[in-house]
This record gives structure tokens, sequence and C-alpha cells, in this order.
């Protein structure tokens, strides 16, 4: 049996200020997962990420990966890691292949394999014409591709990636999530922090919510989405409204003549609600949702609401 | 970690660390290279003139000694400091810290670094040296052994400098405050003999005196200290130095929270 990618029991960390930043973490990532890490900035999402990184010294608490010690086996955990963090952090002054091909060095990878490496991934993520350049030459969405195929030279089979998608355009975003995608379908396990719910929700399966050091919610991506009792729909409408509409089992509220934003429940769903508004001479052109759902799942688990 | 596999690590580290100096070269290699020629020119020629013979050598003769090894000295420490501290400071020291490198690896690659620009640094100034004086070797292992241990006491001086700074400032107080003052009072234009007991006393303490003398008997065959105690302080402080850097790092003093 394949032990867990990441199997994490009672971590805390309290740094020499005295401030608690873990509180006793239990986290359990399964082999293969797209795993979303979600939580308000502050929460102890880096921190956990920097103890299982091994780039911060954990309190207390135990940390294996695919069955690896961090504290016993150090160095098999640290292989089967791969870490794009949230900041830069490589040498702006270095070529871009050179940060590459020396990451790859320091995990005993052959230079020759190592520049092989480099080129695939470098390709892979559109960064293949840019390997001569320094790394300061390069805009803010390739310096995240880097960081990725980086991450990536070693070949691990957990990449963490702690906001991956930070500042980076529309288009670029896309093509980076089908990247995970593809990445993800090939077997690595991803661990994904990010503040676009909207990139967590369409990404991942399962999803962890850390809050002030403490996980306050842990379990598959669907199951949390099915707990969101209502839903708020935001409704275009073909002509201004003569009145304010009444729909029995549906709250609505008028945003402009034109636009009205309707709340509806779980169990009743759309039809009675059409249906209503058809009855009135009321024509709808157009509805989106109002917020992400795992947004408002997000902002109702944080805040200590019931979902 | 496998022995293979270490080694092709210690490999990407030193190749990093010179292609790094090399690439400023400029500010590297360069600066050196004049500022040696500048004290060949007026220390060694115009002043030296004057001087006349030292322990039975011409001045330039007994001097280019003293200014190979403060070009390897201060070489070596400002690879190390500013290399260690540039990697903190960008936060690219990361790359190594989630590798599985051990501690002493880093320890070992980036004196690896510092002492392949001393030596680098060492070779092009003794060429100018040589525009100006004649110099013949008369210890080959004594010379060996003492460029490359000094190398490697600097380097480990640099990387624990390195791991304490907190800011540019903290990489250049200790090679202006202390390094540039020992090193120029130790021995390299002049013979301790020349001084009174209580200076001659006081000298003794200066660590780099043992090793610009060392040196000195490497190339000219003439010396101030017995090349014993010249080694057990070198050895000494490779051992302290080395031994404090490896327990500042396993510790993660500046590198980890």
């Amino acid at each position: 049996m394949t032990p867990p990618a990441l199997d994490i029991r009672d971590l805390r960390k309290t740094y020499r200020s005295g401030h608690e930043a873990l509180k006793g973490i239990d986290l359990r990532v399964e082999p293969g997962d797209f795993f979303a890490l979600l939580g308000p900035n502050g929460a102890g999402k880096s921190t956990t990420i920097g103890i299982v990184a091994s780039l911060v010294n954990k309190t207390a608490g135990e940390v294996r990966i695919f069955g690896h010690d961090l504290d016993a086996q150090l160095f098999d955990a640290k292989r089967c890691i791969g870490l794009v963090p949230q900041e830069f952090n490589f040498n702006q002054f270095e070529p871009v292949e050179e940060i590459v091909v020396n990451q790859a060095g320091y995990y005993g990878i052959p230079r020759k394999l190592a520049y092989h490496r480099a080129a695939h991934y470098l390709e892979q993520l559109g960064l293949l014409d840019k390997r001569r350049e320094a790394a300061r030459e390069l805009s803010g969405g390739m310096k995240r591709r880097l960081m990725i195929a980086r991450a990536l030279v070693h070949e691990p089979r957990l990449l963490i990636l702690d906001e991956p998608t930070a500042g980076v355009d529309i288009e670029l975003r896309r093509s980076m999530w089908d990247f995970m995608r593809e990445i993800n379908a090939a077997g690595t396990t991803i661990i994904l922090t990010t503040h676009y719910l909207e990139e967590a929700e369409s990404l991942c399966r399962s999803i962890a919510i850390i809050d002030a050091g403490r996980l306050i919610e842990n379990t598959d991506m669907k199951s949390l989405l099915a707990r969101l009792q209502v839903e708020t729909f935001v409704l275009n409408l073909a002509a201004p409204l003569q009145h304010a509409p009444r729909v029995a089992g549906y709250e609505l509220t008028a945003i402009d003549d034109t636009t009205l934003e309707a709340d509806v429940t779980k169990d009743r769903g759309m039809n009675a609600l059409f249906e209503g508004l058809s009855a009135q001479g009321i024509s709808v052109m157009s509805m989106r949702n109002k917020a992400n759902r795992l947004e408002e799942l997000f902002i109702r688990l944080v805040e200590g609401k019931a979902a | 970690m496998h022995a293979h596999d270490q080694w092709i690590a210690f490999k990407t580290i030193i190749i990093k660390e010179v292609l790094r100096f090399a690439r400023i070269w400029i500010q590297t290699i360069l600066p050196p290279a004049i500022t040696t020629t500048l004290y060949f020119v007026i220390f060694g020629r115009l002043i030296g003139g004057q001087v006349g013979a030292m322990d039975g050598f011409t001045y330039p003769q007994y001097i280019a000694p003293g200014l190979i090894m403060l070009a390897i000295i201060t070489n070596s420490y400002a690879n190390v400091v500013s290399s260690f501290y540039g990697s903190k400071f960008q936060h690219y020291i990361d790359e190594m810290l989630v590798a599985p490198i051990p501690n002493w690896l880093i320890l070992a690659g980036f004196v690896g670094g510092g002492v392949a620009r001393g030596l680098a640094v060492g070779a092009v100034v003794t060429a100018i040296a040589l525009f100006f004086t004649d110099l013949h070797v008369s210890h080959w292992g004594v010379t060996i052994g003492v460029v490359f241990l000094t190398a490697v006491v600097f380097s480990l001086a640099g990387l624990v400098n390195g791991i304490y700074a907190k800011s540019f400032d903290d990489i250049s107080i200790v090679p202006t405050f202390v390094l540039t003052p020992l090193t120029y009072l130790g021995g390299i234009f002049y013979s301790i003999n020349m001084l009174g007991d209580f200076w001659r006393g006081v000298s003794l303490a200066n660590p780099i005196l043992y090793m610009v003398n060392a040196f000195r008997y490497g190339i000219l065959g003439v010396s101030d200290i017995a090349m014993t105690p010249a080694f057990a302080i070198i050895v000494i402080a490779v051992v302290a130095l080395g031994g404090y850097a490896l327990w500042l790092l396993e510790r993660g003093t500046g590198i980890r929270n």
C-alpha cells in the first residue's frame, strides 16, 4: 500500500517572537491528489509549507512525505518534494537555464541530463527561447513559470505550489492550470495554495482550510461544495422593471431597474423562479453566480458561520 | 544522498560560484590587479628604490609574497561573504536548503568557491608581480599548503560573517575594520624584526602575520616566524572556523526560521 503523499500530525510552530503560527495541525494528502490548502493571510499556510520543505524548523509534531519521516529520513523526504514558493527566490542575475540546471545538480542529477531536463521543462512552460537571458529580464508571469520548471527538474512526486498564479494574467493563468492538470494526471501529487478560489474549485479534488493556526476543514471538494445551502444569482433583465417582483420561495432584490439578485436554496432549484418571473412578464437575458461557490463557503467557514 | 550525488551537488555549487565571480570580473578580478600594480609602482619602484635590501632581497621582491597573500585573503573572504549574503538576501539559498544536500556540503561548496576566487586573483597578482620583480619558489610544499589553507581560513571566516549578516553594512564591517588593518599590520611591507619588543609582541598576536611569513618562506626562503607554529595556527583556524560555521548551518542561524 502506498503511504500518503503527505501525513502531518499535531504540527506546531511557535516563532521566537512568541507568535504561535501553528497550533496542532493534522493533515493527510493522498498520492495523486490535487489538494487545495486555503486560508486567509497569516493563517499558517506558508509556515506549514515551509516546514514540509525544511525551510522552517517545526516546534513539535510529525511530518511524513511518502512515508519518509522528516526528522529521521530527511534526504529521502526532500527528494520527493518540489517547491514553488510565493516569493521569487532565485538569483536574478543568473541565466534562466543555469537556475534550473543548478537545481538539478543539487539533487545529484548529472549536468548533461540536467540540461536535457531543463530544456524539456522550459519548453513546456514556454521559456525555452528565454533560457540564455538573466532571470531579472523575465516578466512576473515568466518568473513564476521559471520557478515551476526549477521545482520539476528533479521530477518530484509531490509538488507544492504556494500561490503560483499570483499576479499572472488570465490567459497565462489558464495555460498554467492546464499544465498543472497535465502533471497531476501524469501522477504527481499537487498541493496548491491560492487566493483565487475559482482556481482551487476548478483544479482541486480535496481541500483543507487553515485559520489562525488551526485546521478548520479537511474534506473533498464535492462534499464541501454540497454544503452550500443558498447561492445568490445575478439576473440581467430584458426590460426595466415596473415594480419589484415577488416569487414565492425566493428572496429577490432589485439592484437597479434591469438587475435582480435572487437567493436560491439548494432544495428549490431555478425552474420555479423562471416560471414565476415569466408569469409577471419579466424576461431574463443572462445570469451569473454573484460569488464563486467556494468563496462563499470559505468566507462562511473562516468567519465561523455555518455553511 | 549517495557519494556520487554529493559529488555532483558539490561540483554544481563550485561551478555556480566560479561562474558568479567570473560573470562580474570587473568587480572581482580587475580591482585587485589594479591595486597590486599601484602597490608595485609606488611601494616597489618609487619608494622601494630608496629602501634597500630586506633580508637579502630587493624591496619589490620582499613585498611581493605579502601582496599576493593580501589578494588571496581579501578575495576569498569577499567572495564567500558576498555570495552567501546575496543568496540569503534574494532567498535563493532556499534552492540548496530544500534539496537533499548535507550542511557540510553547502559549507564545502561555498568555501570551494572562495578558494577558487582567492587562487584566481592570486594567480593574476603573481603574474603582475613578475612584471616588476623576479620570483622563484623556494619551497613548493610550503607555498601550495599555505596558499590553499589561508584561502580556506578566510573563506570560512567570510561564511561565518555571511551567516550572521543582516544587511549589506554587516558584510563590509569586518573587511574594513578588522581584515584590512590586520593584513596591513601582518608584515606585508616590513619585517617584525624592525619593531621594538612591545610591538613585536603585539604583532605576534596577529594570525595574518603567520600566513604572510609562511608564504614568504615558501617563495623567498626567509621568514620572521618558524613554520611549525605558522602552520599550527592556520590549521587551528581552519578547524575552529570550519566547526563553528558548520554548527551555525546545522542550527539554521540566519537561514531557517
